[in-house]
């Protein structure tokens, strides 16, 4: 019933569509915005889902208990082709619904708190400052995705797991593998070969009890038959390696291109050590990363403003159009660092960035903390910096959510 | 001028720590990251912030009320 014949879905919207900008959402999902909060568009299986690009109605949606996550679903819909491929069938936390869902969650939140995480800062503006220090002496051009964006999200997830970074060559190209695939059959290999990997990892970490990190002390929780398996173990490992250092990575890289194009923000934040936490939420704001909040697939008939969304309807939630939800956002396109400041104290945090409802992103006062380091260390330490090509030049990634630049030329 | 009471619900806590990081005065995280209500009657200069931390909550973990709650 939920996949009606391709033809008669043909006039929607197609999506997903690549941006015109790397910091402003496609313009065609502008053009939804303005003509209201909900709407209906078709994916490449001729399939059509529900988009929300009102922000009241996405944390309506997201925190709805009928709102399933469960990727092994039949009904759930496949966004993109590599989304079919079995590996992500389930993927952990983040596919599954209560009570498992939370079962696991509580076992990594404690690694993850922002105590844990503001005791870890030092250590990672040691890390960016080594890292600046290797570019300035290996001189410009240099490309910033690989000498800087990637190997600080990289490094800290890979000490944090517990997973030798010797090996990041191999995960990140798999990852790149994983999330930038074309095909279902391209994405299951890449994955099979992460997977390949973390089960030798774990294997390695229960005859050495003891190790360091989280995967060695899960490892030691194991229990067939209790609420971790061994085959969660390396599901939530896979999860957890992925879900790391693409995203902070490529936050850091826009980011930096979203500050060099507006000089004036840049100013402000260098005039102000003070805005920095405030211009990181804004830089996620304004960048969405990932373009996406969430996707969930309802389990019951869900009324909301004045439209059913029925059982088994596909629902996707735009994190880049919900964050420019003039009613919430005032000048919503525009990038100001300020913007917390005034009235509303918690206007800039407001957005649907990291999700909204119970799986809100896991590692977000992590990527914050990596994305304050990031961008105070680069700036301070090459304050001249600038972009090494046009910004129409950059080889942006297209054809998925996710959003993201091959490469950076920097020079200074 | 009544007081507002805030009482928030570990079991459904997710441990983001947005209530924290919007109020810290108010809301602290325990060892494994759940959320703990440092002060349950909130000072009146603090109780546009803990609404906000309140709306933040993904979780909906965080009540407000005009007296203190049982849990
Ligand atoms: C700028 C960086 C990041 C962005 C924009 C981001 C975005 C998101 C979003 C939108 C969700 C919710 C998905 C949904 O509801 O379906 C999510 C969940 C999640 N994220 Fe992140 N993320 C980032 C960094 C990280 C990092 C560093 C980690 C660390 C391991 C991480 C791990 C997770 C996990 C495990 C979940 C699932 C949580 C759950 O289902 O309860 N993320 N992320
Ligand atoms: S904001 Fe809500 S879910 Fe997050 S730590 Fe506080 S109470 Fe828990």
């Amino acid at each position: 019933m939920n996949a009606p014949s391709t033809t008669a879905n043909e006039d929607l919207f197609a999506y997903p569509q690549d941006r015109a900008c790397p910091w402003q959402p496609s313009p065609g999902y502008q053009d939804l915005g303005r003509q209201g909060p909900l709407h209906r568009v078709r994916l490449w299986d001729g399939r059509w889902i529900w988009m929300v690009t009102g922000h009241s109605q996405a944390r309506r949606l997201l925190a709805d208990p009928r709102m399933s996550a469960d990727r092994s679903r039949d009904d759930f819909p496949s966004v993109l082709p590599r989304l079919d491929a079995p590996i992500f069938k389930p993927i952990a936390i983040i596919g599954f619904d209560p009570p498992v869902h939370d079962v696991h969650r509580r076992l990594l939140a404690p690694d993850f708190s922002l105590k844990q995480v503001r005791a870890m800062r030092p250590h990672v503006e040691d890390l960016a400052r080594r890292l600046v220090a290797d570019m300035l002496r290996e001189g410009p051009p240099v490309d910033l995705v690989e000498a800087y964006a990637l190997p600080i999200p990289s490094m800290v997830i890979s000490e944090l797991l517990g997973v030798p970074y010797d090996d990041h060559e191999f995960f990140e190209a798999k990852t790149v593998g994983l999330l930038q695939a074309k095909s279902a059959e391209d994405a299951e290999r890449a994955g099979r070969e992460l997977w390949d990997y973390l089960d030798g990892l774990i294997t390695r970490k229960e005859h050495e009890p003891g190790g360091a990190g989280v995967l060695s002390r899960l490892a030691s929780e194991v229990d067939e038959d209790g609420d971790l398996t061994r085959e969660d173990l390396l599901r939530i490992a896979l999860a957890l390696l992925i879900g790391g250092h693409d995203t902070t990575s490529q936050m850091i890289a826009l980011g930096v291109v979203t500050l060099l194009e507006h000089p004036d923000q840049l100013a402000a934040l260098r005039a102000d050590p003070g805005v920095l936490p405030a211009a990181v939420d804004e830089l996620l704001r304004l960048v969405s990363i990932t373009d996406v909040s969430g996707v969930r697939v309802a389990t019951e008939d869900i009324e909301i403003d004045g439209e059913v969304i029925r059982a088994g309807e596909g629902v996707l939630v735009s994190s880049s159009m919900t964050n420019r939800d003039s009613g919430v956002f005032p000048r919503p396109y525009e990038f100001d660092v300020h913007r917390t400041r005034g009235g509303n104290a918690a206007s800039g945090r407001q957005h649907l960035t990291f999700g909204f409802g119970i799986h809100q992103c896991l590692g977000q006062n992590l990527a914050r903390m990596e994305l304050e380091v990031a961008f105070s260390i680069l700036f301070e330490g090459i304050p001249d910096l600038r972009l090494g090509v046009p910004l129409e030049a950059l080889p942006t990634r297209s054809g998925g959510t996710m959003q993201g630049v091959h490469t950076m030329p920097i020079e200074w | 001028m009544t007081a507002v009471w805030v009482s928030a619900d570990q079991e459904r806590c997710i441990s983001g720590g947005r209530c924290m990081a919007a109020t810290s005065e108010v809301f602290d995280q325990d060892e494994d990251g759940l959320v703990v209500v440092l002060t349950p009657q909130v000072a009146p200069e603090l109780e546009d912030r803990v609404r906000k931390a309140a709306y933040l909550c993904p979780s909906r973990a965080i009540r407000i009320g005009d007296g203190p709650s049982e849990g």
